[in-house]
C-alpha cells in the first residue's frame, strides 16, 4: 500500500510538471506577449523595453524555471490589468469558490449516496421513481434558470435569503442548493447502478446466507464495492465545483474564481489566466490521485502489480 | 428414525415474467437426515438451484414461493419462514456456492469474512473467532492459516477459495449444509479433492448434505440418495446404488446411457443423447413433462396425476411414470 501511494505520488509529480510546462507555454501561444502588453498603439521600442522589463528576452527554459520557482513560492507575477500581484487577486477570490464548492459537494454527496442506495434496494419502487424524477429534473434544468427562479421566489418574494453577494452566510444558501442540485444526479445514479450490480452478486447472497442482518450486508459488504465508481466520479465532480462555476457566480453575483477566470480571459490578463489554469490543473491532479488512493484502500485488487 | 434436518413438502416456486407465470419448481419434496448426502441432479434450468435458494430463504423478492410444509432442524417454518429462517441461516444451516471467486467479497479479508458470522451469532471474541477460523482453514487444507487471515480472496487459487468457502460455511457448526454445484467452477483434479474433503467433513461432523449438481460423476462419488429433477419436478428418487444399477424413469435411463463408459461404450460412435429440448415452464403443465422427448410415451402420459411407482426393497426407490418397471424392457 505504501509503495502504491509512493508510485501514485511520483506519477502525480510528473503530471504536474507537464501541466506547468503547458500552462507556461500558453503565454506564448497567443503571440508575442510583449506586443500584447504594449497594446495596439505601442511602438516597436515600447515592445522591446517591455520584453526586457518582463524578462521575455531570456532563454525560454530559464524563464520557465524562474516562473516555476516563483510559483512554488506563491508568486505568479503581476496582473497586467490590475498591476498587483496575481496571488493577491486569487487570494481574494478563492475563498468564496472553495466554500461554495466544498459545501455544495458535501450536500450533494450526503443526499446522493443514501438516495442511491435506497433506490437500488427496490429498483422501480416508489423511492427509485422519485429519485429518478429528481435526477432527471436536476440534469435537465439549466442552473442559471434554477438560480434565477430561486432568487425570484426565495429572495425577492419571500425575502428569506439575500438576493446576491456573500456578506452574510445566508447568501451561500441558494448557490449551494443550485450547485449541489447540479452535481447530484450523476452521483446518485452511479451509486444506484453500482449498488444494484453489487446486490445481485454472489457474495451478497453469501453474506445473507451467513445469517447477517440486512444492514450489515449493505453497509459492510455491498457499499464498499458499490462506491468504487462513485469515488472516481466524485473526484471529477469536486474538481468541477471547486474550479468555480461562471454561471452560478454570475447569477448570484459572487466574486469567485469562475468569474475571475472569465473576466481575465476577456481582458487578456495572461498571468492571471496562467495561474488559474495551473492551479486548477494541479487541483485535478491532486483529486484524481486522491481518488486512486481511496479506491485502492477500498479494493485490495487495485493496489498490487504494475502502474 | 432420526428427525430429518430438512423436510419440505410440495415446494413450488414461480417467477412472474412478461409472458406469464414461470413455474420453475412445481412441487418438490425433499428430506435430508443427519449424515446423509442427498444429491439433487438435473440439467440447467430444471429448478434445482432455485430449490436450494428457496430452502435458504434467499429467493429474489419477486419470486413466489409456496409449500405444504417446511421444517429445518426441527423448526417448523410453515407459517413464518422469513424471520425464523434468518435465525437458522449461518447457524444451523449453511450454503456453499458454485463459484467461490464470486461468492467471496473481493474487498474484505478472508479473516473478516470467516469470523463475522460467528462473532455475531455466538458472540465470540475476535481472538476466539480467529482461532476457530484457523482451525477450520487448517482442517480444509489451507496451510499456514494463522498468517493468511489478513489476505484477500484474490490472493488465493480457485480451489483454495472453495476450501475457504467450505470453512466459512462450517464456522458456526451447522447441521445442514447446502452445496450448490460446489465443484462446477473447478478443474477436475481439484473437484475430486473438494468432494473427498466434503465427505470427510461430513463423516466427522455428522452433517446432512444437500448437494446440487448436474454431474453424475459427483453423484457416484458422494451421494447416499439421489433425486433426479426434470422441469421443476423430482421424477425419480433412489439410493445411489440403485440409480447406477437400475434407473427406472425413462429420462434417468437416457441420462445414464449418455455417460461414456470405457470398455462398454462403442468407440468412434457418437454418445447417445436425448432428442428435443426441455419444455417451456410458463403456465400450467398437465401430464409428464418428459413425454415429448420420451421414446416410450403412452396415451395417458398427457394426463394428471402421474402414477408414483415404488420398486425395490424398502420403498426407497420411487419414480413418476406410467410405465411400470416390468414393461420398460430395461
Amino acid at each position: 500500500m505504501t509503495l502504491f501511494i509512493l508510485k501514485r505520488l511520483l506519477i502525480a509529480f510528473f503530471v504536474c510538471l507537464a501541466v506547468s510546462a503547458i500552462s507556461f507555454a500558453l503565454m506564448f501561444l497567443s503571440g508575442d506577449p510583449a506586443i500584447a502588453i504594449a497594446g495596439s498603439g505601442g511602438r516597436a521600442e515600447d515592445a522591446a523595453a517591455i520584453r526586457v522589463a518582463y524578462g521575455f528576452d531570456r532563454p525560454i527554459l530559464v524563464q520557465y524555471a524562474d516562473w516555476v520557482w516563483s510559483a512554488l513560492h506563491g508568486d505568479f507575477g503581476q496582473s497586467i490589468y490590475f498591476n498587483i500581484p496575481v496571488s493577491e487577486i486569487i487570494g481574494n477570490r478563492i475563498g468564496v469558490t472553495l466554500t461554495l464548492g466544498f459545501v455544495a459537494f458535501a450536500v450533494a454527496l450526503i443526499v446522493a449516496v443514501p438516495l442511491g442506495i435506497a433506490a437500488a434496494m427496490r429498483p422501480n419502487g416508489l423511492i427509485d421513481r422519485l429519485a429518478l424524477i429528481l435526477a432527471v429534473t436536476g440534469q435537465a434544468i439549466p442552473s442559471f434558470w434554477l438560480g434565477l427562479m430561486a432568487i425570484v421566489v426565495f429572495g425577492a418574494w419571500y425575502g428569506w435569503v439575500p438576493i446576491s453577494g456573500t456578506e452574510e452566510w445566508q447568501g451561500y444558501i441558494l448557490p449551494v442548493i443550485v450547485l449541489s442540485y447540479y452535481a447530484l444526479p450523476a452521483m446518485m445514479r452511479i451509486t444506484r447502478s453500482g449498488m444494484i450490480d453489487v446486490l445481485a452478486s454472489d457474495y451478497v447472497r453469501a453474506a445473507y446466507a451467513k445469517g447477517l442482518p440486512a444492514h450489515r450486508v449493505i453497509w459492510g459488504h455491498a457499499l464498499r464495492n458499490a462506491v468504487l465508481p462513485l469515488v472516481s466520479l466524485a473526484a471529477v465532480q469536486l474538481g468541477l465545483l471547486l474550479s468555480g462555476s461562471i454561471v452560478i457566480e454570475s447569477v448570484f453575483a459572487l466574486n469567485g474564481m469562475g468569474r475571475l477566470a472569465w473576466e481575465s480571459l476577456l481582458r487578456s490578463d495572461l498571468p492571471v489566466v496562467q495561474a488559474i489554469i495551473l492551479l486548477l490543473s494541479l487541483l485535478y491532479v491532486a483529486l484524481t490521485t486522491l481518488a486512486d488512493i481511496v479506491n485502492a484502500m477500498l479494493d485490495p485488487r487495485l493496489r498490487g502489480g504494475s502502474i | 428414525m432420526t428427525e430429518p434436518l430438512l423436510d419440505i413438502r410440495n415446494l413450488r416456486v414461480s417467477i412472474p415474467t412478461e409472458a406469464g407465470l414461470l413455474n420453475a419448481v412445481r412441487g418438490v419434496d425433499l428430506r435430508v437426515t443427519p449424515g446423509d448426502t442427498l444429491c439433487l441432479v438435473g440439467e440447467s434450468g430444471c429448478g434445482k438451484s432455485l430449490t436450494a435458494t428457496a430452502i435458504m430463504g434467499l429467493l429474489p423478492r419477486y419470486a413466489i414461493q409456496k409449500h405444504d410444509g417446511f421444517a429445518i432442524c426441527g423448526t417448523d417454518l410453515s407459517h413464518n419462514p422469513n424471520s425464523a429462517l434468518r435465525k437458522l441461516r449461518g447457524t444451523r444451516m449453511a450454503m456453499i456456492f458454485q463459484d467461490p471467486t464470486a461468492a467471496l467479497n473481493p474487498t474484505l479479508t478472508i479473516g473478516r469474512q470467516l469470523t463475522e458470522a460467528v462473532m455475531l451469532h455466538e458472540r465470540l471474541s475476535r481472538s476466539a473467532a480467529d482461532e476457530r477460523a484457523i482451525d477450520l482453514l487448517d482442517r480444509v487444507g489451507i496451510a499456514r492459516a494463522a498468517s493468511r487471515l489478513s489476505l484477500y480472496p484474490h490472493e488465493f487459487s480457485g480451489g483454495q477459495r472453495q476450501r475457504i468457502m467450505i470453512a466459512q460455511a462450517l464456522m458456526c457448526r451447522p447441521s445442514l449444509l447446502i452445496a450448490d454445484e460446489p465443484t462446477t467452477a473447478l478443474d477436475v483434479t481439484i473437484q475430486a479433492q473438494i468432494l473427498s474433503l466434503l465427505k470427510d467433513l461430513q463423516d466427522e461432523m455428522g452433517l446432512g448434505l444437500l448437494l446440487i449438481t448436474h454431474d453424475l460423476g459427483v453423484v457416484a462419488a458422494v451421494a447416499t440418495d439421489v433425486a433426479v429433477m426434470y422441469a421443476g419436478r423430482i421424477i425419480e428418487r433412489t439410493p445411489r446404488a440403485e440409480l447406477l444399477r437400475h434407473p427406472a424413469h425413462p429420462y434417468t435411463r437416457n441420462l445414464m446411457k449418455a455417460i461414456p463408459n470405457p470398455g462398454v461404450t462403442p468407440r468412434g460412435e457418437p454418445l447417445p443423447s436425448i432428442p428435443g429440448t426441455v419444455p417451456g415452464l410458463i403456465g400450467d403443465m398437465v401430464g409428464c413433462a418428459f413425454r415429448d422427448r420420451c421414446a416410450q410415451a403412452l396415451v395417458p402420459c398427457g394426463q394428471d396425476p402421474l402414477p408414483s411407482r415404488t420398486i425395490g426393497t424398502g420403498n426407497r426407490h420411487s419414480y413418476e411414470c406410467w410405465l411400470s418397471d416390468e414393461e420398460d424392457g430395461a
